[in-house]
């Protein structure tokens, strides 16, 4: 096995009242795409921001390369996509990419070409002449995209690609970024659309107040942690009353709000229960990584922090 | 880490973002440089000056106009280091966006602090060429030495000021800035009278002050006043230019890197 692009051993941060990061271990291998996941305020940004040497580790070993976060030279390297727009607002879609270039010390003779390649793969072309204020969101996500590329990176990460898109551009990101790993490229994307990282990620590591609950492949983790099967019903008047409409099956129970969220590993006599009774909807599906996730972190609502 | 090991293609990309920014709104910028100064020189250089007459044995205007050149250096590069430099930290994420690349913290401070120095030169040299048509210059042979010292002057009100752009939470802390520091300069360092007509202590006060020495250098360069000691003006401000920067890297380093 080839090296690991990213490794972590017993990895702290601590700031002067708390650990936000709990002494974690994980290692990245080249060419996957690497899901970092967990709830508001589970850590994941602050393990993003030490690996790209913007927040001191406080203790173990975090390594980008083989060496250490902390090392400047790493950031040839890599590429970032951040989660807020931080594109040059003067600036035209061409020149951000330009004088994004000119941070890596790239000339503007070696950047055009590479800049025309990166407009075309973020479909941006037609508007590399206009200002970036005119840009749709989805466009804007794009240019970021395509802004970390400028140095044709070995590493990619990108923090919530997809946050507050719409589905179209959503699914257009998400090509680019199946492409990018098609093309060698390691990613490592923090979420918390459950969605988004079934799609794209190969292994993810599942975040909790600065310790990983759990890490696999997204089918892996569905396999371990939750039944294959769900049925989420809305008109249930009580408890009693579920209990009598699963009784005699084997089914585990999450209660939410109105909803009854049924797993089991075979549907079919429950789905046939729940038809017979017109007041009840309900949805049957294959269970998700949502379900693992929810599983695992819990249903409460959590403070930001 | 040590600030000042720079990579100067990574301070040149820092100043040359900037510059590019600028050149897209010169004209308006450039307004600005000419506009103040020039009406204070009017205003006062004319209307004050006519009642003055010499101060220090030099026509009032050239007196005046040698001082608001140091003046206006001063105000130009401490705005762009608070308020321009602040958007470009806190509001826009342009730091952040460089320090995703292999450009670290006192690279960012290093560009901003040469580029708000370059933004003095250009609005001095518009001063120089007002001063210059209203007759506030006495001798073209020394007076272009003035340009490289406007420069300094620039780095050395930058310096202090990106100081303060990296702890302040919001653009309303610069006004104590200014109220503290800025504007008594501008009063007490000799812009508009000779600092020995003030009691002892504010002259000791002003001796420290970086205007001071500005002024000091400036107006012997565009009148006929001699030049004393100008090792220890140029050191002065080289002081605040240096020790500006370096504690402005440590403290953008604080703040942007936890």
């Amino acid at each position: 096995m080839s090296e690991a692009v990213v490794s972590a051993k017993n990895v702290v941060k601590a700031f002067a009242d708390r650990q936000v990061i709990c002494g974690i271990d994980f290692d990245i291998r080249p060419g996957i795409c690497f899901g970092i996941l967990g709830p508001n305020g589970a850590g994941k940004t602050t393990l993003m921001r030490m690996l790209l040497g913007l927040s001191p580790v406080t203790s173990g070993d975090y390594t980008l390369f083989g060496k250490a976060v902390s090392d400047a030279s790493i950031h040839a390297r890599v590429g970032v996509v951040p989660q807020l727009d931080n594109l040059d607002p003067d600036f035209s879609v061409r020149l951000n990419l330009k004088v994004y270039a000119g941070y890596f010390g790239i000339s503007a003779k070696e950047a055009e070409p590479r800049i025309e390649e990166l407009l075309e793969f973020a479909a941006l072309t037609s508007r590399g002449n206009d200002q970036v204020a005119t840009l749709s969101g989805g466009m804007r996500r794009r240019l970021m995209v395509a802004r970390a590329l400028i140095n044709n990176p070995d590493l990619i990460v990108l923090d919530e690609p997809s946050t507050g898109l719409d589905p179209q551009a959503r699914h257009l990101i998400w090509q680019r970024l199946r492409s990018l790993k098609a093309h060698g490229k390691t990613l490592i994307l923090t979420t918390h659309y459950m969605e988004e990282a079934a799609e794209l990620c190969d292994e993810l590591i599942v975040l909790d107040r600065g310790k990983i609950l759990t890490r696999g492949s997204p089918h892996a983790l569905i396999k371990a942690h939750v039944e294959a099967e769900v049925v989420a019903i809305r008109g249930l008047s009580n408890a009693l009353d579920a209990d009598e409409l699963c009784d005699g099956l084997d089914i585990r129970r999450d209660h939410i709000g109105d909803t009854w969220f049924c797993y089991t590993n075979d549907a079919r006599a429950l789905v046939a229960r729940c038809s017979e009774r017109p007041e009840l909807t309900f949805i049957h599906r294959p269970a998700s990584l949502e379900d693992v996730f929810l599983k695992l972190t819990g249903r409460d609502m959590r403070d930001e922090a | 880490m040590n600030i000042f090991k720079l990579i100067p293609t990574h301070v040149l990309a820092v100043w040359r973002r900037n510059f590019l920014v600028w050149k897209k709104l010169a004209g308006a910028s450039m307004l600005g440089n000419f506009g103040d100064p020039f009406l204070y020189l009017l205003g006062l250089g004319y209307g004050l000056g006519l009642y003055i007459g010499d101060m220090n044995g030099i026509p009032y205007m050239a007196y005046l106009a040698s001082g608001i050149l140091c003046s206006s250096a001063m105000n130009t590069a401490t705005f762009e280091s608070l308020y321009s430099a602040f958007t470009r930290m806190n509001q826009q994420g342009t730091w952040e966006s460089m320090l995703a690349t292999p450009v670290r913290v006192h690279e960012i401070i290093a560009g901003e602090q040469i580029w708000a120095a370059t933004k003095s030169l250009i609005s001095g040299t518009a001063i120089f060429l007002v001063a210059g048509l209203l007759g506030g210059i006495q001798q073209w042979d020394t007076a272009l030495f003035a340009l490289p010292i406007i420069f300094l002057i620039g780095l050395a009100f930058a310096g202090p000021a990106l100081a303060i752009c990296a702890i302040s939470p919001s653009y309303d802390f610069f006004l104590y800035y200014f109220t503290l520091a800025v504007t008594p300069m501008f009063l007490f360092c000799g812009v508009f009278y000779p600092i020995d007509t003030l009691p002892a202590f504010v002259q000791m006060v002003a001796q420290v002050l970086p205007l001071t020495h500005a002024v000091a250098l400036i107006r012997p360069l565009l009148t006929e006043m001699p030049l004393t000691m100008p090792l220890l003006h140029i050191g002065v401000l080289a002081l605040y230019a240096v020790g500006g920067f370096a504690l402005a890297s440590r403290l953008a380093t604080r703040r942007l890197l936890r």
